[in-house]
């Protein structure tokens, strides 16, 4: 079987979004059918912020020694798989304007205060710089070097973070490079579009010799916005795995004279939160007993609370700010319907955890998990009217409701995970000719 | 000398127009104008005036000897007066011939038999009438929607008065037996059950262009050879089959039309053969066997039941919520509001709501307006609270 040689940022247990689910599934289902991987990723986590940044001041030069005693080991993939920190702060959500804050919010709370001349001073060197580019230059030198040191066949890099790493690794190992996109700075940011990111994007789609697309949009969008011929591009879908601590969340009730509306995801351009909050106020006219859940963070959070006061409806509309997986679990437990209004969502994994918890789901026809479900109610992002007709009719037809979560529970079993692997370990072989 | 008896269903449902929840208490009118009006003309160009004219041809050039029989629903030929009035003339003519027979139906091809018995003597009464009316016959056999039957169904159409009933020729009703014979309900007198020969018919229906069935191409030297092959074990050969089959299931192109005009010539080489309407097979031949018949069948799908329309939780809701409206329908005495109700028990809108087979891109798909089951569940269900409101209004009025 293939040995790949993988570059992310995210792995459980420290998952904040899609992505990092998605890395660990995927990975989890390539080791099972024997795929060999070693799995390279930036790792601020686990460690206390203050130590790390101290501790990468003084070691600039021993940076891979560093990280491979780092290297995390989860029992799953003790056997099969190996997993590499390389310290850094790269966040797979980060924006070049959150990761500034990031830096000062560390600063602020003295963790890098304390060393304040060296942190610069590094910073200076391009080492270790406050600004997110330059942070992915220096995770792209590191993993060439491990690449190095470390035997593959194939060269596997998850979005653009680690688009650098991946070329880097290419040009010092020669090994074949795919370039697996869960999403894009076009879907991300829209018409705003970060040139910085998009031309990272844009040198690692043309670098690879194999990209993988999680949906036949994200597809679409690479030749479109990034003139790759169409032939480079597979296509592998997202699935989900029943996780084991879903099991403790069913005790939890639903109260029947309230109805739970769940909106889970960034409160950035890219999910279409603001659509929800319209849509919610509608609803709200002709059934005043719905409560709407937003749930998560980002630029668009302030807009979108003035906007639920304009409305008048903060009385049946609550903000959580970022939540944790327990959290998440809860609130999908007590949900009577998820609502992704996604203005581009290359894929939206969370619509199928959704579905575990038995909540049917409305999702919006931009979305790369629309071409894999059926058996969902599905809306153009922008037609408020029709996404409050769609959620009234789930809120006041429990027939509705019924039959939306017993077909989808019944599709969601041939949405596995095995089946994108089998995919992917098939392009891995098509790219090393001692297998085939 | 064994018949062959051909009977086409043509139906045309009216299709409801995109009604939200936002429309309710602004617009009382439901049905989809536009999208009935260019299926209808459309299904009219590519089917049912190129076949009426061949099968006007064929009766002609037979000199008698080519009969067939249609159940044409009436809410098709509200549609066909409405927006294709050339189509019921051709239709008109073909009765003029004395070759066709009219089968009666439910008028509004409804479910009604399911829910309300009253509701579906009502319908059947209206459709002999239209019948009457358009093409100046007195049907004798009767055809339950989409072939739904059961000893039941049997019973009260030889309660309504007809001799000849049809139903599907399906392995589970018939065991060891053949559909090739004339049968009698098991709790019936005296009507006769004519059973659908589903292989010979779904050749024609549905392999007819499949270019990877073992029979392909179907020529009408070849099926009139199948048809002859049973010479000696068969009494009655039933073909039964939607009309759309001709032009619009399969297209023109197939060479369906060709078929079509060259098969009586086929099925004459051998002097046994004759054509015959469902009526005259019933009463040509003795029933050869009684038939039971408790549950359900059907000509939808490979099960043959009900769950083509009925059984899941969309389905069973939608139709229990139109059904409990009947009494204050009825109530309110308004023949518009009564017509309306009716026209919402047509089999057709739980059809859409199917989600069987729904993630593997079935055949429902085909013919569903609706994006999927669900949505054609929501925009069914607001029409519904529309009409419901209306019809209360209606009955608070006559209060006062």
């Amino acid at each position: 079987m293939t040995k790949v040689l993988m570059y992310g940022w995210e792995f459980p247990p420290y998952i904040s979004g899609g992505l990092g689910i998605a890395c660990h599934d995927l990975t989890k289902a390539l080791s099972e059918i024997g795929t060999k991987i070693t799995f390279v990723l930036p790792t601020l986590q686990g460690k206390a912020d203050i130590n790390l940044h101290l501790d990468l001041v003084s070691s600039s030069d021993h940076v891979i020694e560093e990280t491979q005693q780092k290297t995390l080991s989860y029992e799953e993939f003790k056997e099969r798989m190996d997993v590499i920190g390389i310290e850094s702060t790269l966040r797979p959500y980060f924006t070049e304007k959150s990761y500034q804050e990031f830096i000062e919010r560390l600063i602020n709370k003295g963790a890098i205060l304390k060393d304040h001349q060296n942190f610069y001073k590094l910073s200076l060197t391009g080492q270790y710089g406050p600004d997110l580019i330059s942070e992915v230059f220096r995770y792209a030198y590191v993993a060439g070097k491990i690449a190095a040191k470390v035997e593959h066949e194939v060269i596997h890099t998850h979005d653009w973070l680690t688009f650098l790493a991946g070329v880097e690794a290419k040009r010092i190992s020669g090994k074949p490079l795919i370039c697996h996109v869960h999403a894009l700075e076009t879907d991300r940011s829209g018409i705003n579009v970060n040139q910085q990111i998009y031309e990272i994007e844009k040198m690692g789609l043309h670098e690879a010799d194999k990209i993988i697309a999680v949906s036949f949009l994200t597809k679409n969008n690479i030749v479109n916005y990034y003139g790759i011929d169409p032939n480079k591009i597979e296509v592998v879908h997202n699935a989900v795995s029943k996780n084991k601590s879903t099991q403790r969340t069913e005790y939890i009730k639903k109260n029947p004279d309230e109805k739970l509306i769940l909106f889970l995801g960034r409160i950035t351009f890219q999910k279409g939160p603001d659509y929800f909050i319209e849509a919610a106020a509608k609803v709200l006219k002709h059934f005043p007993k719905a409560r709407f859940v937003v749930a998560g963070s980002g630029d668009m959070m302030h807009r979108l609370i003035e906007r639920t006061a304009e409305l008048k409806i903060g009385r049946n509309v609550h903000f959580t700010g970022f939540l944790k997986r327990p959290e998440v679990e809860e609130l999908f437990a007590s949900s009577d319907l998820y609502v992704m209004s996604s203005v581009s969502e290359p894929f939206g994994i969370s619509c199928l955890e959704a579905i575990l918890f038995d909540v049917p789901v409305i999702i919006s026809k931009q979305s790369g998990v629309s071409e894999v479900l059926s058996n969902a109610l599905k809306v153009d992002f922008w037609d408020v009217d029709e996404l409050a007709n769609k959620i009234l009719n789930v809120l006041s037809h429990p027939a509705l409701s019924k039959e939306l979560q017993a077909q989808s529970s019944e599709e969601l079993k041939h949405i596995q995970w095995e089946k994108s692997a089998i995919k992917v370990e098939e392009i891995y072989r098509k790219l090393t000719p001692v297998h085939s | 000398m064994p018949s062959i008896c051909f009977y086409f269903q043509v139906h045309q449902p009216k299709r409801l127009k995109r009604y939200t929840i936002f429309d309710i208490n602004k617009s009382h009118f439901y049905e989809a104008d536009d999208a009935n009006s260019s299926i209808m003309r459309k299904v009219a160009y590519k089917c049912y005036l190129p076949t009426n004219q061949l099968m006007l041809e064929l009766i002609k050039k037979h000199h008698g000897k080519f009969r067939i029989s249609y159940s044409i629903s009436g809410v098709a030929i509200d549609q066909m007066k409405k927006y294709s009035p050339e189509t019921l003339d051709s239709f008109k003519r073909l009765a003029e011939t004395g070759c066709v027979e009219f089968i009666c139906e439910t008028y509004y091809h409804s479910l009604a038999f399911l829910y309300s018995k009253d509701e579906f003597k009502l319908q059947v009464e209206k459709q002999r009438q239209l019948i009457r009316d358009e093409f100046g016959q007195e049907p004798t056999t009767f055809r339950n929607t989409e072939l739904i039957y059961n000893n039941e169904v049997a019973k009260a159409a030889e309660e309504l008065g007809f001799d000849t009933i049809l139903a599907e020729g399906a392995d589970k009703i018939l065991g060891w037996r053949s559909s090739n014979f004339v049968y009698q309900p098991s709790n019936c007198e005296h009507i006769k059950l004519l059973l659908k020969n589903y292989q010979l018919s779904d050749d024609i229906a549905f392999r007819f262009s499949n270019r990877g069935w073992a029979g392909y191409p179907l020529t009408a030297c070849k099926f009139a050879h199948w048809v002859h092959d049973l010479d000696g074990n068969a009494e009655a050969i039933n073909f039964f089959m939607d009309y759309e089959t001709f032009g619009e299931h399969q297209w023109e192109d197939t060479g369906i039309f060709k078929f079509l005009y060259a098969l009586p010539d086929y099925i004459f080489k051998n002097p046994q053969f004759e054509f015959n309407t469902p009526s005259e097979v019933a009463k040509k031949y003795p029933a050869r066997d009684r038939l039971d018949v408790p549950y359900f069948v059907s000509w939808a799908d490979t099960e043959r039941d009900l769950t083509a329309w009925k059984g899941n939780f969309l389905q069973d809701d939608a139709l229990e919520a139109i059904f409990k409206l009947r009494e204050s329908v009825y109530r309110t005495n308004d023949e518009s509001l009564i017509d309306t109700w009716r026209a919402l028990t047509t089999s057709d809108h739980f059809y859409y709501m199917c989600t069987k087979w729904f993630a593997d891109g079935d055949v429902h798909k085909y013919f569903n307006p609706y994006e999927s089951p669900y949505e054609a569940y929501i925009n069914y269900q607001n029409v519904l609270k529309d009409f419901s409101q209306t019809v209360e209004k209606a009955l608070e009025v006559e209060l006062v």
